[in-house]
């Protein structure tokens, strides 16, 4: 398997995800902000815990919004996982004005009021034809906000809170997960071992 | 559809799990990494570990604790006491847990709660309440049950929310330990009082007792004896609740 790096994004739950990490390759990810880093990462995890707005202000400092878009766009190997997914977006009901990464064209909402918020827990996830490798089972959620609709050409995984939501979608080799996979025991693990192990350079087609 | 959660939970003090009555009586249980694999392995939903330690010392064997767990362990990680400052919940999140639980330093101080979720964000943010009394007066009490206050219990769930909360981990005092079940009322006024997510705890010793708290309204249950002296485990208890009607992670 090859190098894993994950991005510092300054609050996260960056040594569960670098635990889930060693557990597949046997070897600790680098965790780092620096530009040429992330630019020359052959496989980057964009993690996220925390606020929309205050993230992309970490972002930002670090001058890491255009390597980020730029790996985004051409699809290379990327796995963003909660928040990270939500940062793909353009607006968040979250922090309201702050522009994010600007990948896919949906809003990020809130939870309706009729759930508890944030959602806490195993949720149930169906993967539409086509979205590899299939998920279904129960994977962890924690979040109080989420896509309703699959951003036009991704693939999705959908779950259910009050209403269907996005619980993963997919590009090449990029895969956003709402979910953490790292957290989400057997199933999760065997998600984080497909992307780690599938072929780099399958993914440069753009 | 959402699961609910079934939760063991591990009291540490200086690097052991330990189990106490009414928060008195401690008694070894046994390794902490040991029981939170063989927990992860019966199909547990996530794990509570309380470091209910005094010491400095025995603060840094907690963190050193919680990354030993966080290296074999693929299920979420709540990790409390002694936190009293943001800086305490930053070194727990760096040695590996996913959610941080705080008590006595946000009774005493309430913007810790939002500083934290500030920073971490709400699903980070777990308060504890340890609650005593009777129906209807429940207050809340301190210090691992040493402190009684004048807060009622109800009011300070529903100002622990407001502050940032993204979730109560809800304690009878009275029941702690007692086999006796959990303090329903308590939980379902609770429940009824706050927007986010509820763990009913104390008092659990039968599978039924953790399906009346659902039934009370609790999103999460949380049992340590009936586990740790091995009377159920994690697939006895889900197995009963799958047959009452819950939904549960297989």
């Amino acid at each position: 398997m090859s190098t894993v790096t994950i991005v510092r994004t300054g609050a996260a739950n960056l040594a569960s995800v670098a635990a889930a990490v060693e557990r597949c390759t046997g070897a600790p990810p680098e965790i780092t902000s620096s530009v040429r880093s992330i630019l020359s990462a052959e496989r980057l995890i964009l993690p996220g815990v925390g606020a929309f707005g205050a993230a992309m202000a970490s972002l930002t400092s670090n001058q890491l919004v255009e390597p980020l878009r730029d790996r985004l766009r051409s699809q290379r190997p990327t796995l963003a996982i909660c928040l990270g997914l939500q940062l793909l977006a353009t607006t968040s009901d979250e922090s309201p004005g702050v522009r994010g990464l600007g990948i896919i064209d949906v809003p990020v909402k809130r939870f309706g009021t009729t759930q508890r918020v944030p959602q806490m827990g195993w949720n149930s996830v169906t993967s539409d034809p086509g979205f590899e490798p299939r998920i279904n089972g129960h994977v962890y959620f924690a979040n109080s906000y989420r896509l309703e609709e699959c951003p036009e050409g991704w693939q999705a995984a959908w779950s259910d809170y009050g209403g269907r939501f996005i619980a993963a979608i997919r590009r090449g080799s990029v895969v956003a997960c709402q979910f953490h996979p790292e957290l989400s025991g057997q199933l999760g693990e065997r998600l984080l071992r497909s992307w780690l192990t599938q072929p780099v350079s399958g993914a440069l087609a753009c | 559809m959402l699961t609910r959660r079934v939760i063991p939970c591990l009291d540490t003090n200086a690097g052991r799990v330990v189990k106490g009555v009414r928060f008195h009586s401690l008694r070894d249980i046994g390794s902490p990494v040991e029981l939170a694999l063989e927990y992860q392995r019966q199909g547990a939903d996530e794990l509570v570990i309380l470091d209910i330690s005094a010491t400095p010392q025995d603060r840094r064997t907690h963190v050193d604790l919680v990354s030993a767990m966080r290296r074999s362990l693929s299920i979420p990680l709540c990790v409390g006491g002694g936190v009293r400052e943001v800086e305490d919940a930053q070194r727990l999140l760096e040695a590996g847990a996913d959610k941080v639980a705080v008590n006595s330093a946000a009774v005493l101080r309430p913007e810790l709660i939002t500083e934290l979720a500030d920073k971490f964000g709400s699903q980070c943010i777990v308060v504890a309440i340890d609650a005593a009394g009777g129906a209807g007066s429940w207050s809340v009490v301190t210090h691992s049950g040493s402190a009684p206050t004048a807060l009622n219990a109800i009011a300070w769930a529903t100002a622990a929310n407001q502050h940032g909360a993204g979730e109560i981990l809800l304690t009878s005092i009275d029941r702690d330990g007692t086999r006796d079940g959990y303090d329903l009322p308590l939980t379902s006024a609770v429940v009824a009082a706050v927007h986010c997510p509820v763990i009913a705890s104390g008092g659990a010793s039968t599978p039924q007792h953790l399906a009346d708290a659902l039934a009370a309204g609790a999103d999460a249950v949380l049992a340590a004896s009936m586990f740790h002296d091995r009377n159920y485990s994690i697939a006895d208890v889900k197995a009963l609740l799958t047959s009452r009607g819950f939904e549960v992670r297989p």
